[in-house]
């Protein structure tokens, strides 16, 4: 028989470093491998904090993304009801799913994103222009790391430049925890109503980009193109933007690793699948609900409960890594689930490695002295964020 | 050892290319998998395995030789 539960938990959100996962995760992974917890308002549900198991609920047949069943593991007023828009394939299952999403996989493979590196390299330099201009002294969130990646993926399905900027403002806020209904129904508005110009201007005009050869493939609506536009927007902007700017912190107050990688640039795609894993932006993790009554980890989850999974926790357990709370740049040991896991996981990964790979490459050879501008304590985090990142990150360096 | 590699259920992650990409690619129309080498020399187990602990669509198996 199964241990005696032990009291139902909440979702562990508080830091005490910057760099580590909140510090209640680790007590609960020691403890057992699946555990109890209470969803705001009291629905009862669980939480995986536990690498193996992480991995087996993300594959698991008897589990759902669909946006209908998911109960945000934290407090907010961002609520989202019933189905997830048409074309908004992140929130469903298959075969929903993989219709929308294999329409545009063939656009972020490993190779024809490392073709995209010129383009890449293009705008990192040009905001690294910037940079310099503004400097010595600036914020690298405001001039680098939230703009590299919303100009890369704003280029590649060709909306115009005077419209990033908004759209950025629309993405942060709905993935404020803290924002309000009216806050977050004016971002959503605002978005729509880009979409809704936007989507048909195209139609009517497809371009040589990714939106354009959805157009022609014919397969899809206006709605379903309208949702397959805010699904590449939503994914790409402050996610690699959180991760850019995490990755410079973490490296400017770890001098030995980045001293490391000075010396040997070689280490460039391991030190990026290591900060994957050690900083894993991904705050609230992953959720899914049981469609049916399923024994899991030793429990008996109940059909409609939802499961949370901790990446952060699970990239740091002991029994997959060792020294999981070290920060080596040289570890070969990957395999890590900061970019989820099953047929879920992120479609832009290999986008976002190489916005990774350039943008850190470049920061560092051109700006060899860049240090923090404040005592790192004084840096903002956004732990009320779905992704987790520095709010601003006051860097500077000398002329 | 013998590798399999199922594009009806690969979900165009891609992991397989990113670890081994003289094994295998992804197809240009939907980024699913791509077996350039059914059959590598017994010197690539270990990285294979790990392919097949990273798919995470499940999409490629390996058949150990026996006794391997």
């Amino acid at each position: 028989m199964a241990d005696a539960l032990h009291p139902p938990v909440s979702l562990p959100t508080q830091r005490s470093c910057p760099f580590d996962p909140p510090d209640g995760y680790s007590p609960l992974r020691e403890r057992e491998r699946i555990t109890r917890m209470s969803y705001p308002g009291g629905t009862p549900g669980w939480l995986v904090t536990r690498y193996a198991e992480a991995k087996e609920l993300l594959v698991h047949k008897s589990f759902s993304a669909r946006q209908e069943g998911i109960i945000s593991p934290v407090p907010t007023e961002l609520a989202y009801d019933g189905p997830a828009a048409p074309g908004a394939f992140a929130k469903t299952d298959d075969p929903v799913h993989s219709k929308y999403r294999k329409l545009i996989t063939g656009f972020f493979t490993v190779r024809r994103t490392r073709q995209l590196a010129p383009m890449i390299e293009r705008i990192v330099h040009e905001q690294l222009d910037d940079l310099e201009k503004a400097g010595p002294g600036a914020d690298l969130v405001e001039v680098f790391t939230e703009s590299v990646p919303s100009r890369v993926m704003c280029e590649m399905i060709g909306v115009p430049e005077s419209e990033r900027k908004s759209l950025q403002r629309h993405v942060e806020t709905t993935g404020r925890l803290s924002a309000t209904v009216p806050e977050a129904l004016a971002a959503v508005s605002a978005m729509s109503g880009f979409l809704a110009r936007f989507v048909p201007a195209r139609m009517d005009d497809p371009r040589d980009d990714v939106l354009g050869d959805l157009i022609r493939g014919g397969q899809l609506t206006e709605q379903e193109l309208m949702g397959m536009t805010a699904t590449l927007i939503t994914g790409a902007f402050d996610t690699t933007g959180n991760m850019l700017a995490m990755g410079v912190y973490a490296l400017l107050e770890h001098p030995g690793e980045l001293a490391k990688l000075k010396e040997d640039p070689e280490l460039m795609g391991a030190a990026v699948e290591e900060l994957l894993r050690f900083l894993t932006i991904s705050h609230l993790g992953a959720s899914r609900w049981a469609l049916e009554d399923v024994e899991f980890a030793g429990r008996t989850v109940r059909k409609g409960e939802v499961v949370t999974v901790a990446l952060p926790a699970v990239n740091r357990d002991p029994e997959r890594y060792e020294n999981p709370d070290q920060l080596d740049i040289g570890r070969t040991d990957h395999g890590h689930l900061g970019l989820g896991h099953g047929v879920h996981q992120c479609l832009g990964q290999h986008l976002a490695r190489t916005i990774l790979r350039v943008g850190y490459e470049a920061l560092f050879d051109r700006f060899p002295t860049l240090r923090l501008a404040v005592p790192a304590d004084e840096i903002p985090m956004r732990d009320d964020f779905v992704h987790y990142g520095p709010g601003s990150l006051p860097v500077t360096w000398e002329d | 050892m013998r590798i399999t590699a199922n594009r009806e259920v690969c979900c165009s992650a891609g992991q397989c290319t990113l670890i081994a990409p003289d094994l295998f690619d992804q197809s240009d129309e939907d980024g699913s998998v791509v077996l350039l080498d059914a059959q590598p020399g017994a010197g690539r187990l270990d990285v294979l395995r790990e392919i097949v602990s990273r798919c995470p669509s499940g999409a490629i198996r390996l058949e150990e030789d026996p006794g391997a």
